[in-house]
């Protein structure tokens, strides 16, 4: 199990380094730079700035130098914010995208998973119906939406939260649960069909067969099986919603780092997007080797050597 | 005895720290969205107008702006004009210092004036002092810093001399690139003078934190010259980018001010609160450049054509409907000048459709035989909206529009490039003057997108750049604006205004075409 998680790990370094080099060239290819905007820079300014981030050098000079100070950690200057480096906006962000997406996350997982497998045993009843009507329409119903409408009639009508900002627990409340409701609502439609599934499966048979109370063998051995996708979906979904939702930081008033992956991408502010890029890249690694890791736990067929 | 010791000092913290929020009660804090994150608070890294307001309560230059935002004293009391326009002596007000006690010298201007100039700055907009002498030299370092025309005669006189005459460079003093930095904590801190545990300021406000993208927080200056006149003890800034976010937040009360909110809140806004929005005249231009060097847009009659056919009216008062004006000329009503008059000013719509079907009827367009033409806009919904109605009116004149949008970064670096047929821009004024607007459509600009060139209207603004009276002045630049509105360099389509949505507790706010309020003159009625 170690050696396999340790290959997998030096995988990754070739796999991050093709990441660099596709986003580094594919930034560069992009139309406009970082500092086009409404007012065109005179040529004398264009040219200072230019040369203070090495824009002026050929670009394959550029990506040597880019991939020399990613090796020594050095991620650069934010080309936009010019008080800050590239690593304190990650730094002081990620802690914020973490907490909100985190918590998001382990409800999405507990809630979800309940209302799935709660309504895969009672299949076609009227709470099954009503659990996957709800799921639906929570998919269905898009961030940007759910997000002010939360605020309406939590924030404006009835007053009980705070409709902004990032102080305390309250207001977390709303940012989390709007962030949480689709995730809820697709980890309980996953839980359910995977359960109906096992639910019907021969060694289901024979455990109720042998005579096994039915918890035990809805919660030791469905239950494990059924949960085999729902792990599969939620490590890529935790990179995202860790990594921050540049919808619900704009509503909120969040300071995420979701915001900078498409801000950075709109402004050309390339070293913000790379070292975005890198970071992103890096989680989904991570959480992949970890979901794999799970798999093997619950999965008995699954053996790592 | 241990326990002991922890209980008593809980119980002091606790106390401490109720303490601290009754006081905190007493104390009178603002609450203000910004429209935008601010990319530096450094006013030399600053380039956007949401960054003038924060940085704008914590620093002051040799002049500032009232509350009404006319141009007053700042840093300096008074100054001397020479005869020739050319060098300006300012005092510097007795007894200012820095937040930290330092006095604030004209060294401290000299310093600050050279450090946004030096290259290796890299500041963004250090072109708009190129009208100080050497500065563009210095800029492009074909000078040394110390040959720019600003020197201290004395810790109190201040000498600026400028490259030619330039009727509008007090105004141009409360911009934030004439701000002073202070020296002494510049040397020692280098770029990170501007981190809160290193700035001092010279202004109303010192800044106590900024957390990225949540809020920048600032607190009163006690050495400030004029603190005993300022009202409001605490500002949050907030970066409030989605619009309709911040009208929620200011609905809570969790905002007591925002800059800017979404056109289509009009309505609710007129309904359910009247008393807390303002509307009101901006010196900015909403236009479409005309690409002059396409085969078929060198015809001014073409362009011409294209003027007359669109309906201004229809687009502020249909379209965007929040008290925008309808531009009849390309330079926004300025106290101290008068437009120029376009052709169609008094034209009724039908007769400027039918005299436009004319010209391109002349040009050899018809029915038949349709010009088609690719509108670009970068992405907004305003401007897509926009550009489908003049889509349509363009129709009626035998034009086929195709419309083509981008993000901003594209679109700007396409129209530098000249590779556009006819495009959206705007353009907001630095400083109310005429020439900020005009100079755009001057030969070799790199704003002139449309390159449009005409020999007379250069000579008319060299020769206004050149002359010091202002009355003269502006008549000259108001014939030189008539020969670009006669040859249809661009097509002007509204003139902005500013959008602020406004608390009735906030006591003090005066709308104002430079759309500036600065918080020292502001206060709260928390009555």
């Amino acid at each position: 199990m170690l050696s396999y998680v340790v290959r997998r790990l030096l995988v990754a370094i070739p796999t991050l380094f093709i990441i660099i080099t596709i986003a580094f060239f594919m930034m560069r290819v992009a139309p406009g730079g970082p500092f086009d905007g409404e007012r065109a820079l005179p040529p004398a300014v264009e040219a200072n700035i230019a040369a203070r981030y090495n824009l002026d050098r050929p670009l394959i000079v550029q990506y040597g130098l880019y991939l020399g100070n990613v090796l020594r950690g050095d991620f650069g200057p934010s080309l936009r914010a010019r008080d800050f480096t590239v690593t304190e906006l990650i730094a002081q962000g990620f802690p914020v995208s973490l907490q909100l997406g985190g918590i998001a996350l382990l409800l999405a997982a507990v809630v979800g998973m309940t209302l799935g497998a709660t309504a895969a045993l009672k299949q076609n009843s009227a709470y099954d119906y009503g659990v996957m009507a709800t799921a639906m329409s929570g998919i269905a119903i898009p961030n940007f939406v759910m997000a002010p409408l939360l605020t309406l009639v939590f924030g404006i009508y009835l007053s009980w939260l705070p409709v902004g900002g990032w102080r305390g627990v309250d207001s977390m409340i709303l940012p989390i649960i709007a962030l949480a409701l689709p995730q809820v609502a697709y980890v309980a439609r996953l839980t359910r069909g995977s359960m109906i599934e096992t639910l019907r499966a021969n060694f289901i048979r024979t455990a109720r067969a042998k005579g096994l109370p039915e918890h035990v063998t809805i919660v030791r051995h469905a239950l494990k099986g059924g949960l085999l996708p729902v792990v599969s979906y939620l490590g890529p979904a935790a990179a995202g919603l860790i990594t921050g939702s540049v919808v619900i930081e704009q509503i909120f008033g969040i300071p995420g780092i979701g915001r900078y992956f498409v801000q950075g991408a709109l402004n050309r502010d390339y070293p913000l997007v790379m070292a975005t890029v890198i970071f992103y890249g890096a989680l989904i690694i991570i959480l992949n080797l970890v979901v794999d890791v799970l798999y093997g736990l619950l999965d008995p067929k699954v053996r790592y050597q | 005895m241990h326990i002991r010791k922890l209980v008593t000092r809980g119980a002091l913290a606790l106390s401490f720290t109720v303490g601290a929020a009754f006081a905190a009660q007493a104390q009178s804090v603002i609450h203000m969205g910004a429209s935008g994150e601010p990319d530096s608070l450094d006013p030399h890294f600053a380039s956007g107008t949401w960054e003038n307001r924060v940085i704008g309560d914590m620093f002051i230059g040799l002049l500032t702006e009232a509350a009404d935002g006319t141009a007053i004293p700042g840093a300096a009391t008074d100054w001397t004009i020479s005869d020739d326009g050319l060098v300006y002596t300012f005092d510097l007000r007795d007894g200012a210092v820095w937040s930290d006690g330092e006095p604030v010298t004209a060294n401290d201007f000299v310093f600050s004036l050279q450090r946004i100039l030096t290259p290796e700055t890299a500041a963004q907009y250090a072109s708009l002092l190129y009208p100080i002498a050497n500065a563009e030299a210095v800029n492009s370092g074909d000078a040394d810093p110390s040959e720019l025309g600003a020197r201290a005669i004395n810790d109190d006189t201040l000498e600026i001399t400028l490259a030619q005459p330039t009727p509008f460079f007090l105004e141009l003093l409360t911009h934030y690139t004439a701000w002073p930095v202070p020296q002494h904590v510049v040397e020692e801190h280098g770029n990170a003078w501007v981190r809160p545990e290193n700035i001092q300021v010279n202004g109303p406000y010192i800044l106590q934190e900024w957390i990225p993208q949540t809020h920048v927080h600032l607190a009163r200056n006690d050495m400030f010259w004029d603190n005993d006149n300022v009202a409001i003890d605490e500002v949050y800034w907030y970066p409030t980018e989605d619009r309709s976010a911040a009208l929620r937040r200011f609905r809570a009360g969790e905002l007591d001010a925002n800059t800017d909110f979404a056109s289509e809140q009009i309505d609710f806004l007129r309904s359910e609160m009247p008393d807390s929005y303002r509307i009101a005249p901006y010196l900015g231009i909403y236009y479409y450049p005309i690409n002059s060097t396409d085969p078929a847009l060198a015809d001014p009659n073409v362009r011409m054509a294209l003027n007359l056919a669109v309906n201004r009216e229809a687009i502020t008062d249909q379209v965007l409907r929040t008290g925008e004006i309808p531009a009849m000329s390309f330079v926004p009503p300025i106290p101290g000048y008068e437009p120029a008059d376009a052709p169609y000013e008094d034209m009724s719509y039908e007769d400027a459709l039918a005299e436009a079907q004319a010209l391109m009827e002349g040009a050899g367009y018809g029915p038949d035989d349709r010009l088609s033409l690719v509108l670009r806009y970068n992405t907004s919904e305003n401007h897509r909206r926009i550009a489908v109605a003049i889509a349509s009116m363009w129709q009626q004149i035998y034009v086929d529009t195709e419309l083509f949008n981008t993000d901003v970064a594209v679109h700007y670096n396409d129209l530098e490039q000249g590779d556009f047929q006819v495009a959206r821009a705007g353009w907001i004024a630095d400083y109310p003057d005429a020439q900020n607007f005009l100079y755009l459509l001057e030969e070799g600009i790199n704003f002139n997108y449309g390159r449009w060139e005409n020999e007379e209207f250069n000579q008319l603004m060299d020769e206004a750049m050149q002359t010091i009276d202002l009355e003269a002045r502006a008549e000259i630049m108001r014939e030189a604006e008539a020969i670009a509105l006669n040859d249809a360099a661009n097509i002007p389509i509204y003139y902005y205004v500013s959008k602020n949505l406004v608390a009735p507790h906030v006591i003090g706010w005066v709308d104002n075409t430079k759309d500036i309020h600065r918080t020292r003159w502001l206060s709260l009625d928390n009555s």
